[in-house]
């Protein structure tokens, strides 16, 4: 259908690329999330403090100019460390790591509220009722929380997730080979950016399309034993 | 941190917040224009027209936005006929025309699934009294649907703006200088990335708080029937 010029296998090493960083960085986010849910309904309102700062931030400031500050801010900042502790080599950040790490922390700030959201309809009998048992803090999160949280968390995760998957696209704008700046090489090289460019849509809508069977699949899954309301 | 090369490219600063600001409204409302159509479409037009909608939904919410901006920006280039185009309308010579464009549909597409989701769960009793009343469905729409599916619309249609201006910052990727691009520039210049970008994040997480406080007025106008009774405006 498209004549890529012989573009297309390294095409479709971008978009390895590209699945890469957003499977990392949306493990980072559930990671973050999960701690910020649980700050944001901790007692301590230290902890509170600081996750309502975090979510409130970043979800006040555009991806690109995070990324671009922790790109640039990141190295200075690892110069400075390298300075301090005397070390003869330069301590670099990847693109991957920096584009990696920013994705994760701005999606950590939307989990956050997805899983808090999804605690919260976790009724407080049943934790109760596990610390009755004798169960550990850890115990009654993993045995008793997470199973049913999943169920609320899943659709607010979803959306997460997609809009996550096409943020992946700015890590091209600080150096990273991904499918969008593979697709560019190919563009200036061939004079046909438009080409090369719809491809990159196509190959984004094929993942954002997979994503979406799988997660309806996942939510059919656990909401197993519940009856389905609505329509 | 050094902010007193901030306060010697204030000027900067000022003309991208300009130009944000011009992007992200102007595209808002050639989004809403485009948008309010497409959305009756979805939900009362022929099954041809509902695809035709759903297709091009699907292509704008399932890409990202900077993919479409390079398609548009730089795939332009590909076709003679646009080339021939842009003698006639200087618009298109600057990057500013292509970004608007990529913008104003990317907004519609999202604003589309906002306004068709409202508008599909009207109160059925609402539309079955219009109907009633002798209404013609043109007529129904002005006077029933749309006012009330506007107000249902409105938290999610505030987030999508919030989005917008967020995703404005894309812009700077293709030249324009807007708030994103004058942060880029004082950093290439200076090479002070804190200063340079902890600044563009301020002004934009104003602009966010301020666009929040805005629309919690509008709602508060628009909801003005669902206050409680006695209570105070």
């Amino acid at each position: 259908m498209f004549d890529l010029h012989g573009y297309g296998p390294t095409i479709a090493d971008g978009a390895w690329l590209t699945l890469e960083v957003a499977l990392v960085s949306v493990l980072i986010s559930i990671v973050l999330g999960m701690a910020g849910a649980l700050a944001r309904l901790s007692k301590s309102p230290v902890a509170r403090g600081i996750a309502t700062t975090y979510t409130t931030l970043i979800r006040g400031v555009p991806d690109l100019v995070l990324m671009l500050l922790l790109f640039f801010g990141g190295q200075l900042f690892l110069n400075w460390i390298g300075d301090l502790l005397e070390l003869e080599e330069q301590i670099d950040l990847s693109p991957f790591t920096a584009g990696v790490l920013t994705i994760g922390f701005i999606f950590g700030a939307y989990m956050a509220e997805t899983f808090r959201g999804a605690m919260m309809a976790v009724p407080r009998g049943q934790l109760e009722a596990g610390h009755a048992y004798g169960m550990s803090g850890l115990q009654v999160f993993v045995r008793i929380m997470l199973p049913q949280m999943i169920r609320y968390a899943l659709p607010g995760f979803g959306n997460n997730w997609l809009v996550l998957l096409k943020t992946t696209a700015l890590v091209s704008v600080i150096g990273l080979n991904d499918m969008v700046n593979k697709a560019r090489f190919g563009a200036n090289a061939t004079k046909e950016p438009f080409t090369f460019y719809l491809v990159v849509c196509l190959g984004y809508l094929v993942f954002t399309t997979v994503s979406l069977l799988l997660l309806r699949w996942a939510e059919r899954r656990y909401s197993l034993g519940y009856e389905r309301g609505g329509r | 941190m050094d902010f007193s090369i901030i306060a010697d490219s204030f000027d900067l600063y000022l003309s991208g917040t300009w130009v944000t600001l011009q992007l992200v409204l102007q595209s808002l409302a050639i989004g809403l224009l485009l948008a309010v159509p497409l959305a009756i479409a979805q939900v009362y037009g022929p099954a041809w027209l509902r695809w035709l909608v759903f297709a091009y939904g699907y292509f704008f919410r399932g890409t990202p936005l900077l993919v479409q901006t390079f398609l548009l920006y730089y795939g332009s280039g590909q076709f003679e006929w646009i080339q021939q185009l842009q003698q006639d309308w200087t618009f298109l010579k600057q990057a500013y025309g292509y970004a608007l464009i990529a913008f104003a549909l990317n907004t519609a597409a999202y604003t589309v699934e906002i306004l068709r989701g409202a508008i599909a769960t009207m109160p059925k009793g609402e539309l079955e009294a219009a109907k009633a009343c002798g209404m013609s469905t043109p007529l129904m729409l002005r006077r029933i649907v749309l006012p009330n599916a506007f107000r249902r619309a409105l938290p999610a249609y505030s987030n999508e703006v919030i989005f917008m201006l967020h995703g404005s910052s894309i812009a700077s990727i293709v030249t324009i200088v807007d708030i994103t691009g004058a942060a880029r520039l004082v950093n290439a210049k200076y090479y002070r990335p804190y200063e340079a970008f902890v600044t563009a994040g301020l002004i934009y997480l104003v602009l966010t708080l301020l666009t929040v406080w805005l629309f919690r007025q509008v709602e508060k106008r628009w909801f003005v029937h669902l206050r409680p009774l006695g209570s105070k405006p």
